[in-house]
């Protein structure tokens, strides 16, 4: 049964249920001072290590959290200070959550977040924290994270970079990006759900904790910590760095180019992405009966923003992009790490056929 | 066959979906989310998809059958919560429900179910559908209590064939529970829902009056021949044939008095003695379920728990018209179903009658 929704999470790897099993079994905990709990300890600081040096951190700058969203959190809570926040108009919902009352950065139609509008942004001089995904979770595409690093550290601001999707996919290195923060999740590159890290450069203005608890994680996140799962998303994390990126892609496009056949329209084309993710847009049929459609055909794909109801909610980021009615229409296919060429051949297959039978006139105004 | 149910979380519709997997069939449970339970309840912060959503999937999951949740919020908006408050604003009282099986229920899941490749669409409605030599009829329910016929006169004969309703034949509701319970759903004992599914606090007039709030002005309460007798808080509180809310209006001369009519361009309830029925009534958006003679005789009925009442419909220039053997305080905006013993011959909505001299 093809599953083509890693981004929402994707099978766990091996090596990271190796490493989870192996890791459960150890009973202390990090803080204590006897040898089980130095044990502990060795395991989650092995993990660490391997963590913050596949994505550019020093050991001492990550703080695991119990996830993505956690992480995106916990920097805008940090950071924020009396900052004014700045938000591109396509971060994830961890980010906007946390974003009441920030200012916006637009999206081109290719879905790039508008360097210039930030650069005018920023040109007020006021300090500010922005947050900027490293690419987006819906269309794959990639920002220009780089570029808005040297922006803000030219107008003395902070970035903080959700690289939740990016991670495992492309690159991702803090030190390189020259940012100030960088949220990762272990479940999105193969590892257990539950844990996550924030990566923190060493000039980030890190402020108080979210969670203080008994000051773990050097007083910036409180609470026992899960060390099996940091375990599991370190294995995770080196298991990915032999992932053959350029097998995913040549899929990822046999995939699309099926789809473009039978009149889909690919968002987020032409701009550089990610090379798992392809968001393709079905003009005049609605998101939620397409992915339907494919569960029934037994291919797991998902429409951008479902809401924990299952419901499926306009997406705000086609919408930023002014994709108009597109916007929800379109269905997110993003391949596994374990994807095969037989996965991508039965979507290649049923995709036609499902976007003639939701055409038909009158099932295209469904509910 | 594959069949698309549509699962409101409740225990008739579980029962449903449990009734035709059991049978064997490829069912496929779908939701509506038809409005933001969290606004609706009035509650901050409160999920949008509200408990009942939760115990379809719940159902969904002890059965091992797929579910999904369909968003039909803006249709729902439109189609019947807009309508709905129009209606009141109009002077009228409509029936929220036959709008929505018209246009979200049998209009659209039905067209979703048919591009997902699915034969049928179940529901756990109380009638029965009986295939006749002309193709499939619609008829009261076995358990005359729960008969929902009414409610479903609206349906297109093209709608009606792809259709199930296998609760139709259901002794009683115990017997539906019952089932529910042989197969483990954990809403068996859920009790009934209750007044319409959008207003859950039961304050309707609120409802109209966000969306109309012309409908809640006040104005004149009028005899029928034009006197002044009481002030109102608004026609969108009134309903032909409502006694209530008429403050020292109520008793005329020492008689009782209801609402007779509305006049929402003058914003005025007429009022009059009981006996001031009528038994003409014009009717719109006729529906036909069977093959009709120009007039014949049945049985009709006015509110959806009215009795049956013997009537004569008449169908002229495209007007259909309905004379009743006695008079009575048809409300506009009602249905007025035709029955034929059990089965539902067709059906319109209550027209305003002409503009009555004043």
């Amino acid at each position: 049964m093809p599953y083509l929704d890693a981004n929402a999470t994707q099978a766990l790897r091996p090596a990271a249920r190796a490493a989870l099993v192996t890791a459960l079994e150890v009973t202390g905990n990090p803080s204590s001072v006897h040898q089980a709990g130095r044990a502990a300890r060795r395991i989650m600081e092995d993990s660490r290590e391997v963590i913050a040096r596949r994505f550019g951190a020093r050991p001492e700058d990550l703080v695991f959290t119990s996830g993505g969203t956690e992480a995106d959190a916990l920097a805008i809570h940090a950071m924020r200070a009396h900052r004014r926040l700045i938000i591109s108009a396509i971060e994830h919902d961890a980010v906007r959550s946390a974003a009441a009352g920030a200012a916006v950065v637009p999206v081109g139609a290719d879905g790039v977040a508008d360097m210039a509008a930030l650069d005018a942004l920023l040109g007020d001089g006021v300090p500010s924290l922005v947050c900027l995904m490293l690419a987006n979770n819906e269309t794959g595409v990639i920002q220009p994270a780089q570029q808005a690093a040297s922006i803000c550290r030219r107008h003395g601001a902070i970035l903080h970079v959700d690289a939740v999707q990016a991670a495992g996919r492309m690159p991702v290195d803090l030190a390189a990006l020259a940012a100030h923060s960088l949220a990762i999740s272990s479940h999105k590159l193969g590892g257990p759900a539950g844990a996550g890290a924030l990566l923190l450069a060493p000039d980030a203005p890190f402020g108080t904790a979210l969670i203080a608890g008994g000051g773990q994680e050097r007083g910036r996140r409180g609470g026992t910590p899960p060390v099996a799962l940091f375990a599991g998303f370190a294995a995770a994390a080196v298991a990915g760095a032999e992932d053959d990126l350029a097998r995913v892609a040549g899929l990822r496009d046999a995939a699309e180019r099926a789809a473009v056949a039978a009149g889909a329209v690919v968002c987020g084309d032409p701009a550089r992405r990610l090379p798992n993710t392809t968001c393709l847009a079905l003009p005049g049929v609605r998101a939620d009966a397409q992915v339907i459609a494919f569960d029934l055909e037994k291919i797991a794909v998902s429409a951008g923003a479902a809401c924990s109801s299952g419901k499926v909610a306009t997406s705000h980021v086609l919408q930023a992009m002014g994709l108009g009615p597109l916007a929800e229409q379109a269905i997110r296919v993003s391949l596994p790490w374990h994807v095969t060429q037989a996965d991508i051949d039965a979507f290649a297959e049923a995709y036609p056929r499902v976007a003639a039978r939701l055409r038909s006139p009158l099932a295209t105004r469904a509910a | 066959m594959r069949v698309v149910v549509a699962m409101s979380g409740g225990v008739d519709s579980s029962v449903v979906a449990g009734l035709l997997h059991e049978a064997g069939h490829e069912v496929i449970g779908v939701t509506l989310q038809l409005y933001d339970h969290g606004a609706a309840s009035g509650r901050k912060g409160a999920c949008c998809a509200g408990q009942d959503i939760h115990d379809a999937r719940r159902v969904a999951d002890t059965l091992g059958i797929a579910h999904y949740v369909i968003d039909a919020e803006e249709r729902f908006a439109k189609a019947v919560i807009a309508d709905f408050a129009d209606s009141y604003a109009g002077g009228e009282t409509p029936v929220p429900c036959i709008r929505c099986n018209q246009t979200v229920k049998f209009g659209d899941l039905s067209e979703l179910a048919r591009g997902l490749g699915a034969e049928r669409l179940a529901t756990g409605h109380y009638v029965r559908r009986i295939d006749g030599p002309a193709g499939p009829e619609l008829h009261r329910a076995a358990d005359a209590q729960r008969d929902q016929s009414w409610f479903l006169f609206a349906t297109t004969r093209a709608q009606l064939e792809r259709c199930l309703f296998p609760l139709g034949g259901m002794a009683d509701k115990r017997a539906v529970r019952d089932v529910a319970q042989r197969l483990g759903l954990g809403v068996a004992e859920k009790p009934d829902s209750q007044d319409i599914c959008f207003v859950p606090s039961g304050d309707y007039t609120g409802v109209v009056g966000r969306f109309r709030p012309d409908a809640l002005e006040p104005g004149e309460i009028v005899t029928s021949d034009g006197r002044v007798v009481g002030l109102h808080d608004g026609i969108g509180r009134y309903t032909v044939g409502q006694g209530k809310r008429l403050g020292d209006a109520a008793v005329v001369a020492g008689q009782r008095q209801y609402v007779v009519a509305t006049d929402p361009g003058r914003r005025r309830v007429v009022i009059g003695p009981r006996d001031a029925g009528t038994r003409t009534i014009p009717l719109r958006d006729v529906n036909w379920l069977a093959e009709a003679g120009e007039s014949f005789r049945c049985t009709v009925k006015l509110r959806a728990h009215d009795q049956l009442r013997p009537a004569t419909v008449c169908t002229a220039q495209g007007e259909t018209t309905v004379e009743l053997g006695e008079p009575a305080l048809p409300a506009p905006g009602q249905a007025c179903v035709f029955y034929l013993e059990d089965r539902v011959l067709g059906g319109g909505i209550i027209a305003r009658p002409e503009p009555a001299s004043t």
